[in-house]
């Protein structure tokens, strides 16, 4: 199991291979529907986002003493970003998305021409997932609400992240669905 | 139902219901948990066997830590019955406003069209309550629904024709086409039959069994085992990512409907099938389960 610093750069990240097992640590930025829509629509996007990896998350929060405080914080269905997330990795050159369930082939695409991987967490996870974020560094769209903004995490040995989508063009969503197609019954 | 029973001294109805989102988000049910074991114990593929171990631990974690275990507390479905006034909704609205700022619990419903956040999980129409009044002690059941699991609902309206096979085949192309969107392995909630509105309910309602409870009806037994056999062999497996694990349990419920028509719905619950229940006596003492 490999540990990997975030930001990463493009050598680290086509170096990842398809079905290993990582553990992150660095700046992860949460962002999910409304977060995707508005780095898009913004004329400058915010800096924080260049070369970042992504977390499609919207996670519970509350405020403490010495600050905000990430209480649970798992993974979000990452389809529901599959209308923008190409063009987000394109313009960001986002270098890893952290989410469940995987993404679509246009996707999968923009992830090979940039350098970008999928990495996916244990859906559910969300207090083992949030007891590694140490920081909240900040935050991006408050008006959005604590689900939807787009939270700037430090995170130490985040983890287990599956490589599941490679900066190849491979997937192992798609090679599921193909041994799924196989035995799919009653058609 | 024999899963934790915990007794508390009189409270007001929204502190009883802040108790009862507190429990059914914090711990996950027994049968649920024992699911999971077993499911481990026959898994083969070693990222699939990671994947429940994962699950398992965060189990173990939010209810050691008393915080909810998935960050998507969700859409809490209410279930009233026995004895009951229209108090009941006015508790339940309190406590789930007191239980957003307390537990806490995620702010997640929106209005549909501007997509404003209410910030405290109510709205018209939100929370969901079901009532069916009883001569019997008042009993709340909870149901919070991730929306990732809900958003993968299915409702389909079968020519009789189709006949058993039809039902067969919505309910798994339901399941597989969902992939890992949502968090598999999945609890199957099936309604068949009733009109287009009942059936979905009835499938939701099926989720509220617990996963080791036997039907009693012998054909829908028979269909549940075999669905659950079949999704198991398709190679989906936790969070779609392959292995032998792609539906913890398989419930289903039936209500005699047109002769002209055959309703199916599909509901389903994530690996993390959350519930609890509780019974308020006489005396005003409410007694907690799963």
């Amino acid at each position: 199991m490999d540990q990997i610093s975030s930001p990463m750069d493009e050598r680290t990240v086509r170096g990842l291979r398809l079905g290993e097992t990582v553990f992150l640590s660095g700046e992860i930025v949460t962002a999910r529907d409304a977060a995707h829509v508005r780095a898009l629509s913004a004329a400058d996007g915010p800096k924080e986002l260049n070369g970042a990896t992504l977390f499609h998350c919207g996670p519970i929060m509350t405020i403490e003493k010495e600050g905000r405080k990430v209480i649970a914080a798992g993974p979000t269905t990452s389809a529901r970003m599959n209308g923008t997330a190409a063009d987000m990795i394109r313009r960001y050159g986002i270098r890893a998305v952290i989410g469940k369930g995987g993404m679509s082939s246009t996707v999968l695409d923009a992830m090979r021409e940039t350098g970008c991987v999928y990495l996916a967490a244990v859906g559910g996870t969300a207090v083992s997932l949030a007891e590694r974020i140490i920081n909240v560094n900040g935050v991006l769209w408050p008006d959005l609400g604590p689900a939807e903004a787009a939270w700037i995490l430090e995170a130490e040995n985040f983890g287990p992240l599956t490589v599941a989508m490679d900066a190849a063009g491979n997937s192992m969503y798609d090679n599921v669905k193909r041994t799924v197609d196989r035995t799919r019954p009653y058609s | 139902m024999r899963y934790t029973v915990m007794i508390k001294v009189p409270e007001p109805l929204e502190d009883v219901i802040v108790n009862l989102l507190r429990l059914a988000n914090t711990k996950l049910p027994e049968d649920v948990g024992w699911a999971l074991e077993a499911a481990a114990a026959w898994e083969t593929n070693e990222t699939a066997y990671a994947q429940l171990g994962g699950m398992m631990e965060n189990v173990r974690k939010a209810e050691f830590k008393g915080v909810p275990m998935c960050q998507d507390t969700g859409i809490p479905v209410f279930y009233v019955t026995g004895r009951m006034d229209a108090s009941v909704e006015d508790g339940i609205r309190k406590g789930l406003r007191k239980a957003t700022d307390t537990i806490p619990l995620r702010p997640n419903t929106v209005h549909p069209l501007t997509r404003l956040n209410s910030g405290d999980n109510l709205g018209d129409g939100m929370p969901l309550i079901r009532y069916v009044p009883t001569d019997d002690d008042l009993e709340i059941t909870v149901l919070p629904k991730g929306a990732g699991a809900e958003n993968m609902s299915r409702t389909a309206m079968l020519d009789p024709a189709d006949g058993i096979d039809g039902i067969k085949k919505f309910v798994t192309d339901a399941v597989l086409d969902a992939g890992g969107r949502l968090c598999p392995p999945t609890v199957v909630g099936v309604g068949i039959g009733g009109t287009a509105d009942s059936c979905t309910s009835m499938a939701k309602e099926a989720l509220l069994r617990p996963l080791d409870h036997v039907n009693p009806a012998a054909d829908e037994r028979a269909l549940e085992d075999e669905l659950f056999m079949t999704l198991n062999s398709c190679g989906l497996g936790p969070m779609g990512l392959g292995g032998n694990t792609t539906v913890l349990r398989v419930h289903v419920r039936t209500a005699y409907c047109h002769t002209a028509s055959l309703p199916v719905a599909v509901n389903l619950n994530c690996w993390a099938a959350r519930r609890a229940t509780v019974r308020i006596k006489r005396d005003g003492t409410a007694e907690y389960r799963q």
